[in-house]
């Protein structure tokens, strides 16, 4: 254990705020790090930290505030002078290079050469020293880092980080693609580290593993640090809870209405399995009933959605809807029969970023709009207009150009596209994804809105605590496979991570 | 990539693992190129079989490589250019610019006392496009094809301007025994080929350069994140892009003897057209400097056996047509599958 009255920061962050397109995403974070530390950033999502971890990498500029380094003032203005410094990080969507090796990837900017050229034998040497010390000395430095599972890709990155000379390591959220045995040499690696000195930033929002491998912990809310260098032993469960969510934990959640009794079944899914993605999996939903699917990131909980929505081929199994079957692998066919996706990549799968809100809302209704081609954009627009009023998206404006608008209300022209529709079952790939806290309960009520005016819904979300919140029944799920369908009252967070823990070991 | 050498073939008793095994090296590096070569040498024995010892002669064989050098050149740097995950239309355009500048009066005339300053001139002209190409497409953030598009019609001009239209012949007698001469047997304009190729394969292979463009084709943000100076690096490789073309561009004066505004028209589609069945992916980020002399070289003997046979140049365009649809098909079969070599 560290003693911090004694350490001298190696890194103070003073009163940074960041803003994009007038959006403030930092209001002003205050903490500092200690040689040698484990120190722990909370906070939900949305809350900051990815923004907080980009300042440390130089890969944005704050606005205000001052970041200083043993003592003094700097600026990092890009990611090599970060890495000059001695601030590596590792980030969660694994930046690494598919078509390179492990190798090349490890010594990506700062290869090995005399004179340009690389040293291929001394990095690969080089490379099987640090995987040998990152418990991994079976992987080939000449393996093409594309043919590699999440896991290890996170084992590169980190391999990565440690073939600079570094001082602080900033690693966000490492565990999320992690088994418990990985998970094991991970903290492994972090005591070794600190060991020699190393102060790790460590982002997580598991509160075990904080418990378990943490020294301080500084809480993120909204942009703001709401308490910096708490000290892990010292601190209660509860109070990080209230800190990270602020006081009306439990209002956040509408509260359920009950499944009338005699609800028709809208959506039955049956054996329904993509070879190598997830295992058989049945499952049905009733009209006004929330479902959601628990699991990790890469559980195949995101691709179960897509194969009932015809994005993605199933080798086996049938998705009907109303008791008539959908030919499934077909989303014209799913869109006919009324499923609608909510994709967990907004920008990228679901939204025409530079388009106005009415041609985003009617796209997937063009028959409504149309008199043999020609589109009547009158009607769109008063269509798009009501429903953004009914969905409380101010202003109301349906020729504001989506990329404009804040998350919640993107998350908002999603649903509006479906409303419009006249969608009976909607799947919610990550709903509130960078959706800030404020706009998060909005859109749990809308969703609850959604249930009651009888639509299915089934629900996705890495926050295992929005699908609790949620949803009527929960189905558990762990690397592809069904562990479990339970009722969302009878499981609480905890209750579903042992579940997808054992199912992971075994 | 760094290991094009040959996945070890082992003996499989299940018929299974060896399928595996095939389909796996089909899809490295070094099993589409053996896909090239095995295609290149159907061409040959079709060759051989319609036109017989004309076909095979050394000095057939030496004129098509010969008439294959100056795109293979262009190739060479499209190749860097579209692993990177950018295109260059302007590299026709800019060969023609070279030339011109470099056989204009008052250069020639200059180059009567000193002949390779034509050819430093006509690099200095490529280089120079291809570093405007570079910055406006880095630092303006303009599209690659949108910036270089607007170099090919911009360089065309400019040269239709400097030559006045009109076809300005080689009279610097240093530089015309230079460009027809041979070395041990073997054309200038051959050896600059093999040259720039094998230049280009210890770049992409060998340095730090190569490295880095392959990271910013597969991941730009990555590579920004691993602390590349990415647009730095684009510059770079569109001027080096830009420098193939003014080697091609002192080439092809040699070859024709003259520089003229219309030298290299459409000659950047049949580089990109050898990149791209060479088994470089139009996305960046993988290619390979051997699949792209082998693209140019499928294409060019395929010209010789319709000259040879004295057929119809548009069945000969249709051909090449269909040779680019199916190598590109072929390619995102094993693109898709993501069978890699580990």
């Amino acid at each position: 254990m560290i003693n911090d009255d004694h350490g001298s920061p190696l890194l103070e962050v003073r009163g940074i705020t960041k803003s994009f397109a007038g959006v403030a995403a930092l209001k002003g974070v205050d903490f500092s790090i200690v040689p040698g530390e484990v120190h722990c950033v909370l906070g939900q999502n949305g809350a900051g930290k990815s923004t907080l971890i980009k300042v440390l990498a130089g890969v944005h500029k704050p606005e205000n505030g001052e970041l200083l380094w043993l003592g003094e003032s700097v600026t990092i203005a890009d990611p090599t002078a970060a890495l000059d410094l001695g601030i590596a990080t590792m980030y969660q969507e694994l930046d690494v290079v598919d078509g390179l090796t492990i190798a090349e990837n490890i010594f990506l900017g700062h290869e090995l050469s005399t004179g340009g050229v690389l040293k291929v034998r001394e990095a690969h040497k080089r490379t099987r020293a640090l995987l040998k010390r990152l418990g991994h000395g079976d992987l080939s430095p000449s393996r093409e880092v594309g043919s590699l599972s999440p896991a290890n890709k996170q084992i590169v990155s980190m391999a990565r980080a440690l073939s600079r000379d570094i001082r602080l390591i900033v690693m966000d959220e490492p565990s999320a693609v992690l088994d418990s045995e990985e998970v094991k040499n991970l903290f492994r690696v972090v005591k070794e580290l600190t060991r020699d000195g190393i102060a790790v930033v460590y982002i997580s929002h598991r509160l075990a593993e904080i418990r378990e491998i943490g020294d301080r912990i500084t809480v993120i809310k909204d942009g703001r640090t709401t308490a910096s260098g708490l000290v892990v032993a010292d601190t209660p469960t509860p109070k990080l809870i209230q800190l990270m969510t602020g006081r009306d934990v439990e209002n956040v959640f509408p509260p359920a209405v009950p499944v009338a009794d005699d609800a028709a079944e809208v959506l039955r899914v049956e054996g329904l399995s993509v070879k190598g993605v997830f295992d058989p999996v049945s499952f049905s939903v009733r009209a006004g009933e929330i479902f959601g699917l628990a699991g990790l990131v890469g559980s195949g909980r995101s691709e179960i959605l897509e194969t009932i929505y015809g994005a993605i081929r199933p080798s086996t199994g049938t998705v009907s809807v109303l008791g008539a079957p959908v030919r499934t692998g077909s989303v014209p066919t799913a869109v006919a029969a009324g499923i609608g996706l909510s994709p967990e990549e907004r920008k990228s799968q679901g939204l025409i970023l530079e388009q106005p809100i009415f041609r985003n809302v009617t796209l997937s209704s063009f028959a409504r709009f149309a008199r043999t081609g020609f589109l009547n954009e009158k009607l769109e627009r008063s269509t798009a207009r009501t429903q953004l009023e009914s969905l409380e998206l101010r202003p109301a404006d349906p020729d504001r150009a989506v990329g404009l608008l804040s998350g919640g209300n993107q998350q908002k022209v999603m649903l509006a596209r479906w409303l419009v529709h006249g969608t009976t079952v909607l799947l919610l790939d990550e709903p509130t994804r960078g959706v800030d806290v404020g706009a998060r309960a909005e859109i749990y009520s809308l969703i609850r809105q959604l249930a009651a005016a009888n639509t299915a819904i089934v629900i996705v979300s890495s926050e295992i605590e929005e699908v609790l919140g949620l949803a009527d029944r929960v189905l558990v799920i762990a690397e592809g496979e069904t562990l479990d369908i339970v009722a969302a009252t009878d499981i609480d967070e905890s209750g579903v991570l042992d579940l997808v823990m054992k199912g992971s070991a075994a | 990539m760094s290991h094009q050498t040959a996945a070890p073939v082992e003996q499989q008793s299940s018929s299974n693992r060896a399928s595996a095994t095939l389909r796996r090296f089909l899809g490295s590096a070094a099993g589409r190129n053996i896909g090239l070569v095995i295609a290149l040498l159907l061409l040959i024995i079709v060759g051989a079989a319609t036109g017989g010892d004309r076909f095979t002669s050394i000095s057939n064989v030496l004129t098509i490589v010969r008439l294959a050098s100056v795109t293979g050149v262009l190739a060479i740097g499209m190749t860097f250019v579209i692993i990177s995950g950018g295109i260059d239309l302007s590299v026709g355009s800019v060969l023609g610019l070279s030339s011109v500048v470099a056989t204009l009066a008052a250069v020639q005339a200059s180059a009567a006392a000193f002949w390779p300053l034509m050819i430093i001139i006509a690099l200095a002209v490529g280089l120079a496009a291809g570093v405007i190409n570079g910055i406006i497409i880095a630092y303006g953030n303009v599209v690659a094809f949108m910036a270089t598009l607007a170099m090919l019609i911009a360089a065309r001009g400019f040269a239709e301007i400097l030559s006045n239209r009109t076809t300005q012949t080689v009279k610097v007698r240093g530089f015309l025994e230079f460009s027809d001469g041979n070395f041990l047997g073997v054309p200038t304009l051959v050896w600059i080929f093999i040259l720039v190729s094998a230049a280009g394969w210890v770049l992409l292979n060998r340095t730090t350069f190569g490295r880095r463009t392959v990271a910013i084709g597969g991941n730009r943000e990555a590579a920004r994140l691993a602390g590349i100076n990415v647009k730095r690096h684009i510059v770079y490789l569109y001027a080096l892009c830009g420098l193939t073309a003014g080697i091609a561009g002192i080439m092809l004066t040699g070859r024709t003897t003259s520089g003229t505004s219309t030298h290299g028209t459409l000659y950047e589609l049949d580089a990109i057209a050898a990149v791209v069945v060479g088994g470089t992916l139009l996305v960046g980020g993988r290619g390979t400097i051997v699949g792209t002399v082998l693209g140019i070289l499928i294409f060019n003997v395929l010209t010789n056996i319709f000259t040879q046979n004295n057929l119809n140049t548009s069945v000969q365009a249709i051909t090449k047509g269909a040779i680019i649809v199916i190598a590109v098909l072929i390619q995102q079969r094993f693109a898709n599958r993501g069978v890699r070599k580990s």
